[in-house]
């Protein structure tokens, strides 16, 4: 073995070894991110601002409304705030004048509000409904699925979706008259 | 920096401080492991080439001869061990007590534990085992795993696998096991070579150099035990996709049927029954023990129909439902099915289900019934038609009824749906009367709203029913658990019951030199040494560590 040729196998390994490295480093740093970057969204919610609001489909109590169901679906085109709440919240309770003075305001103007119940049952908040004079769609969500699939942990929360069905603002806790109608004439389409 | 060529011929790569084959000692490369300062020659890895201690050059070489080091892998460790006893100071997040006054953590901390409770929030070490730097270091420590390993088992396995027979005399002089005998015969030497030979050590000989080795496998246990720890780590990562590990409970009051969580609704549960059974008091074996520290459940179980929703149905709306398992769960016996799990976990015990009243006439001595209705604490009626034309109306229903005084208006509210306390407000539509009568009633309360009441309602039955509450598993990570934990017992097994010794023998013009190495137990190797020249006229090994 002359000179140049040593030289050369030694590059030659070299190089298979800075390759052997670099993959290496590339699975374990590439594993890393992985775990940090699940880690993270299992605190956030799974489905984010920007995300595409999933359908459901309830029962509809309001008397009110003539309307049996309610599939999130067919209000497609419009501003729709999807609120969770149940009667024995007090700050939903505070919420509800607001949400009722604000959708008459915006009812013609393609805003459409959801109001998603938790009670276990139909009498309590029909009770609800009249002392208010709700006359917006309350949904019952019953088996509590909605609740999971939003991942709607303190009520009230409230889901604002536009009229392509992307959430554009999750809100976890009372809001105030103007914090709403702002988000409202957001949506607005 | 060039190959080293040693003057057996080997060529050894750079960073070699003994030569691969015969185990001379490389000049110029003494300063690594120290040797140019004792008698006695490090034996690390044999000698051989540890990469990362050599080149630096590239940003790669660096970070990887960065995470190559020991004294850094312990470091990682070390921090683990104090990040992980700090979130042992104060309860983490998850574990605030159930009955604390505050229990938002932002309060929590500062309300039970003063200032130090208030920094330790702040600092977020309530959630420290799922933030970010905590899990970066146990991350890092994965890695450290995995190049300390590669860059010393690569080098390692080369030289063993290389070694020859014939040692360089320096090398042989200068371990820590040593004889030297001036005059012995072949017929001693065959003796030696016999009995070595009969303690199950692997001979080979090259120009009358003799190397008896055993146990060679030993040297392999930490690295099979990294193995292990990286399978482990590994299968924890796979923790964190959902479609490998969900963890959630569910509650079920008795006669309900709900879907099943994290299942995307296609699972749906009914509890048909709650069984708790205790121990008997009046058994004269548990009486005792029963007296000191109260009765304790003997069996909790539930019964349980699942149910598995036909088509795609629409979240929320209510599915065709297919029987699909009736099974019971008990303690430590869940139920199983398509890689979900079923435990029991908590029971509530006796919560309202329904109540009877009945109306009569106040001035009644005998509280004789007009007519009696039962309404259902889940799903009451609006209205209740009695005999005689009598009819009582529903105006509120407080499942879970308190006297709300902070309030601006003080009125009566539930606290929850569910019905722990359940109190109405009745209207009593007497035949012929135009206006209703108003009453309040609920346990131990009954309060007209007026004076001019003529009726009254009385509870005069209720029934009650159990609540269950399952935990809901999948888990298809635990057998990588399972098989990491093992390779690690191996691992630690073949490190821990097996030594790697090796015996040199050096031919001299008319005697011999011996030399032994072990990577531990000495005292074995020198009974091997001392079993082997019985009968010869070899003399026995000197610790030279004991002589320095």
């Amino acid at each position: 073995m002359d000179l140049d040729e040593r030289k050369k196998l030694k590059q030659n390994k070299k190089k298979k070894r800075l390759i052997f490295r670099i993959s290496i480093l590339l699975v374990l740093v590439l594993a890393v991110v992985f775990v940090l970057v699940s880690n993270s969204k299992k605190d956030n919610d799974t489905y984010a601002e920007g995300d595409e609001a999933p359908n459901f489909k309830l029962e509809q109590i309001n008397k009110s409304v003539d309307q049996k169901e309610l599939e999130l679906k067919d209000l497609k085109g419009k501003g729709v705030m999807v609120n969770f709440w149940a009667t024995y919240c007090k700050p939903c309770e505070k919420e509800m004048p607001y949400m009722q003075g604000l959708y008459e305001k915006y009812k013609d103007k393609g805003i459409e509000i959801v109001a998603v119940n938790l009670d276990g049952n139909e009498l309590v908040t029909n009770r609800f409904i009249d002392k208010y004079d709700l006359t917006f769609p309350v949904a019952w969500d019953k088996n509590k699925q909605v609740r999971e699939i939003y991942n709607i942990r303190p009520i009230p929360s409230s889901v604002f979706i536009d009229k392509n069905g992307k959430i554009t603002k999750r809100i976890e806790g009372q809001l105030t008259l103007d914090q709403l109608e702002d988000i409202l004439k957001s949506i607005q389409p | 920096m060039n190959k080293i060529k040693c003057e057996c011929g080997h060529v050894n790569p750079e960073g070699t401080v003994l030569c691969e084959a015969c185990g001379k000692p490389i000049e110029g490369n003494q300063h690594i492991t120290g040797n140019h300062k004792k008698k006695l020659l490090d034996m690390r890895y044999d000698g051989s080439a540890r990469r990362s201690q050599t080149y630096n050059r590239s940003m790669i070489d660096k970070i990887w001869s960065f995470f190559s080091s020991v004294k850094v892998g312990i470091w990682l460790i070390v921090i683990t061990l104090v990040a992980s006893s700090i979130g042992t100071i104060f309860p983490q997040e998850e574990y605030i007590p159930e009955d604390a006054p505050f229990r938002d953590p932002s309060i929590f901390y500062e309300d039970r534990y003063g200032i130090f409770g208030k920094i330790y929030y702040q600092l977020g070490f309530h959630h420290l085992y799922s933030s970010w730097w905590y899990i970066l270091l146990i991350a890092l420590i994965g890695i450290s795993l995995v190049i300390c390993s590669l860059d010393r088992v690569i080098p390692l396995y080369k030289a063993l696998k290389k070694q020859s027979p014939k040692r360089h005399k320096t090398f042989v002089e200068r371990q820590r096991l040593f004889s030297e005998t001036d005059h012995v015969t072949e017929q001693d030497k065959e003796t030696l070579v016999k009995h070595l030979k009969q303690q199950r050590y692997k001979i080979s000989e090259k120009d009358g150099h003799i190397l008896a080795e055993k146990g060679r496998f030993s040297r392999w246990g930490p690295y099979v035990n990294h193995i292990g720890l990286i399978i482990i780590l590994l299968a924890a990562i796979l923790r964190f996709t959902p479609f490998m590990y969900s963890d959630a409970s569910v509650s079920i009051r008795e006669g309900e049927t709900v879907s099943i969580p994290s299942t995307d609704g296609q699972y749906y549960i009914k509890n048909k029954k709650f069984t708790l059974e205790e121990y008997d008091e009046e058994d004269e074996r548990f009486k005792a023990s029963i007296e000191k520290s109260g009765n304790v459940a003997k069996n909790f179980q539930t019964d349980v129909i699942v149910y598995k929703a036909k088509g795609e149905a629409v979240p929320g709306s209510d599915p065709e439902l297919e029987k699909y398992k009736e099974d019971k769960i008990q303690m430590n016996n869940p139920l199983k099915f398509d890689g979900i799990t079923l435990y029991q976990r908590f029971y509530d015990l006796d919560e309202f289900k329904d109540m009877s009243f009945k109306l009569y006439e106040k001035d009644d001595k005998d509280q004789e019934a007009i007519g009696t209705f039962k309404v259902n604490l889940e799903d009451p009626k609006f209205e209740y038609s009695l005999p005689d034309g009598y009819k009582v109306k529903i105006d509120d229903y407080y499942p879970d009824y308190y006297f709300d005084e902070d309030d601006q208006t003080p009125q009566p509210r539930s606290d929850s749906t569910y019905p722990k306390n359940p109190a109405f407000i009745f209207k009593v539509y007497a035949p012929g009367e135009k206006e209703p009568e108003v009453s309040f009633a609920g346990i131990g309360k009954n309060i007209a709203a007026s004076k001019d009441n003529q009726y009254k309602l009385g509870i005069v039955d209720f029934s009650t029913r159990d609540i269950s509450t399952l935990t809901v598993r999948r888990d298809y990570t635990l057998p990588y658990f399972i098989i990491g934990a093992a390779i690690f017992m191996i691992g630690v097994i073949q490190g821990m019951y097996w030594y790697h010794r090796r015996v040199w023998i050096h031919p001299t013009e008319d005697g011999l030199l011996i030399a032994g190495h072990t990577n531990k137990n000495w005292h074995g190797l020198e009974r091997d040494i001392e079993k082997a020249i019985t009968d010869t006229s070899i003399n026995m090994v000197e610790d030279q560590q004991e002589q320095e």
